[in-house]
């Protein structure tokens, strides 16, 4: 088997007493892409976030392993340690920390000690990946997301994600604010990573991040389970219809969970 | 019925000090005078600070250090304060009261300057040191801890740069305490005179930890006159056991610049005050200090300019980390004194707290009478965002590298600003060592 496998086995999150997520079953394997869609508010970034460990996410209930180890069991750096990664919908901002010492730091994170990554060689690399990204140079030495717009956070994100190269990545609504160009940019970057060794999970509510970027599995959200799971034909046919045939099959009145994903 | 605290040295033992020591005779008076003064006067009261239980008055007072007969024999933690490739040192070292090491270039001894310890001083330019010392700058009579360093002043270097002199090189004291019990009674005084600068880089420095209890009482005088500039820069790194009282004290005349880059990393109880007298016209003021708490060290800073002099600009810039139970008061006020018009009074004080037992306040304060002026202030105090943490970690990063990454971050600011690279580079190494 290539790649990293990554078990969600009915997870149920509560964030300050209130349920989210209610018993989400998903499994994302190295090569695959998956897209997770839904209307808003019905849970979508609360999966992405408590399966890498925000700390606002209470897990009340279930299972996540990556390759057989108990993800829950471990901090946060310990589940990047072991493959998994998250963009994020709001990176933080962090002032006095430089793009590229904060990306150098990360990368080194995962060497043993006194195999760090060569000045030169993560130079040139960062190099390749903003030109590829499109990104202005001098963002490597500006701040960390600080004063960046929402398009050079998601790009920042997505050069992390190719710089790192994790086993398993999680983006959450990567698409969200960015217009025609910067959604291309973002999905070239994105394609890129494709191969047996890497798995996706991209979590959208907008088809249209699916047209750049091909799922090999599409699945709905709504109340906090994954109600439909199908391929990419699925994904065409909420374009065309939207979400309301899916209610009526299963006689949901409202989608969300009270809660804004 | 009044407790009276016994500061435990007489007159008698001034005066035989004084003499042991070959002061001139104004000194020895000063001393006696400001013995007596001690006796009475009451103790500093810094704001949001209690210190009536802290021990500025328990020492041992007379102790000396050995000289040092080459700069290889310091101990590794002095050494990194010390650049040994230059080959020539403009570099005083003194330990425990005692000069061990003193070097200035010859081309500076040609121009005049002067860069040596306060007793030679007194005793080789007795009329130049009376001028200055606590006359203008700090008073014998502020309080009992002013009153005290007066009577038993047991260190310090006197630096004068004459008039159009320009000092390129950094002058660097270090001023380090290696009995872990002896009091130290700092006096230092810069002198910029017209026209003239000067880079002055101090370090205090004492491994004592808590149960090795000392005292450390330092006060500073800066002079720049018309038109000089002074850049004073200092990275204090005394022990958990010391309690330090620290006053750094500058007067600007008309068109002259005093620049503080002060890293405040004691270990101990301190009271940090640093004042700036905006007197001359067009002068400026810039007092910026960072500062890492850890440990249950209490510590208060108050940086105040006051202006004086029309148009002149006052800034001060505080940035300090707290750890652990670590307490730290910061007050930033810029007082502008009627008719000093024209003039710009800034101030920025932030706090960053790591834990929950860690107390920080930032205290901006403008005090303005005057109309015609412009002023501004921000402060912050806060925890460190668990959501910047869980960012940082979720790409692999652990949890200390974070709050490492955090705590240089929320210093960059101000330690990228410093005007003095040597500063800049002790400073990063002290910080590295207290966050770990």
């Amino acid at each position: 088997m290539a790649g990293s496998t990554l078990e969600i086995k009915n997870l149920h999150v509560a964030i300050e007493g209130e349920e989210i997520l209610r018993g989400v079953n998903l499994t994302i394997k190295g090569g695959e892409f998956h897209a997770v869609m839904g209307p808003n508010g019905t849970g979508k970034s609360t999966l992405a976030s408590a399966v890498m460990g925000h700390p606002k996410y209470e897990i009340t209930e279930g299972e996540v392993y990556i390759d057989g180890k108990d993800v829950l069991e471990m901090e946060v750096d310990e589940r990047a340690q072991a493959g998994l990664f998250l963009a994020m919908q709001y990176p933080s901002e962090i002032s006095g920390v430089t793009n590229s010492d904060f990306l150098r730091s990360s990368i080194n994170a995962r060497r043993e000690e006194g195999d760090e990554i060569s000045l030169m060689k993560f130079i040139k690399e960062m190099d390749g990946t903003m030109d590829l990204l499109e990104m202005d140079k001098n963002m490597a030495q500006r701040y960390l997301n600080e004063g960046f717009s929402g398009g050079e956070k998601k790009r920042n994100e997505i050069l992390q994600l190719m710089m790192l190269k994790p086993a398993i990545a999680i983006l959450d609504e990567i698409d969200s604010g960015l217009d025609i160009d910067a959604l291309k940019v973002v999905s070239k970057g994105i394609n890129q990573m494709r191969d047996e060794n890497f798995g996706c999970l991209i979590i959208t509510h907008y088809q249209r991040l699916l047209n750049y970027i091909a799922p090999d599995k599409v699945h709905v959200m709504m109340q906090g389970r994954i109600v439909k799971s199908g391929g990419p034909e699925l994904a065409q046919r909420l374009e065309e219809e939207g979400y309301d045939w899916i209610k009526q099959e299963l006689g949901i009145e409202d989608e969300t969970v009270g809660q804004k994903a | 019925m009044t407790v009276e605290i016994s500061l435990g040295y007489d007159k008698e033992y001034v005066t035989k000090f004084s003499e042991g020591l070959n002061e001139p005779e104004w000194m020895k008076t000063l001393r006696l005078d400001a013995l007596q003064q001690a006796e009475r006067l009451p103790m500093p009261k810094p704001d949001k600070t209690k210190i009536d239980r802290w021990n500025f008055t328990k020492f041992t007072h007379d102790l000396r250090g050995e000289e040092l007969s080459s700069l290889a024999d310091l101990p590794n933690q002095i050494k990194d304060f010390v650049d040994q490739n230059k080959e020539e040192q403009n570099l005083f070292i003194q330990r425990d009261q005692r000069v061990a090491f003193a070097s200035l270039s010859q081309s500076l001894k040609d121009k005049g300057v002067i860069f040596t310890d306060m007793n030679t001083a007194m005793r080789e330019h007795s009329d130049l040191v009376e001028k200055y010392y606590m006359k203008d700058g700090i008073q014998v009579d502020e309080h009992r801890l002013t009153a005290l360093h007066a009577a038993l002043m047991n260190g310090g270097v006197f630096v004068y740069v004459p008039e159009n002199v320009q000092v390129e090189e950094p002058l660097q004291a270090i001023f380090w305490q290696e009995d872990p019990e002896a009091a130290l009674f700092n006096h230092v005084i810069v002198v910029a005179d017209k026209n003239s600068s000067v880079t002055y880089v101090e370090n205090y420095l004492s491994q004592n930890n808590e149960e090795e209890e000392a005292v450390t009482n330092i006060l500073t005088e800066v002079f720049a006159h018309d038109n000089a500039k002074v850049s004073f820069g200092a990275v204090d790194n005394l022990g958990a056991g010391t309690t330090t009282y620290v006053n750094r004290r500058g007067v600007a005349d008309r068109d002259a610049k005093i620049e503080w880059a002060l890293g405040q990393m004691n270990d101990g109880y301190t009271i940090s005050e640093n004042y700036t007298y905006l007197m001359g016209e067009n002068s400026l003021g810039d007092a910026k200090t960072v500062s890492v708490g850890r440990g249950s060290q209490k510590q208060n800073f108050t940086a105040r300019i006051v202006h004086y002099g029309k148009a002149s600009e006052g800034y001060i810039l505080q940035h300090g980390v707290m750890k652990e139970k670590a307490t730290a008061i910061f007050n930033g006020i810029g007082k502008i004194e009627h008719g000093a018009s024209k003039s710009n009074a800034e101030q920025e004080s932030r706090v960053l707290m790591l834990s929950k037992d860690a107390r920080g306040d930032a205290n901006p304060i403008l005090l303005i009478d005057e109309d015609d002026v412009t002023a501004g202030h921000a402060a912050s105090v806060g925890r460190v965002d668990p959501m910047q943490l869980f960012y940082l970690m979720s790409r692999g990063i652990t949890q200390k590298e974070a709050e490492r990454l955090v705590i240089h971050g929320f210093l960059a600011p101000v330690v990228k600003q410093l005007p003095i690279k040597a500063v800049k580079e002790q400073l990063t190494q002290v910080i590295e060592r207290k966050v770990n």
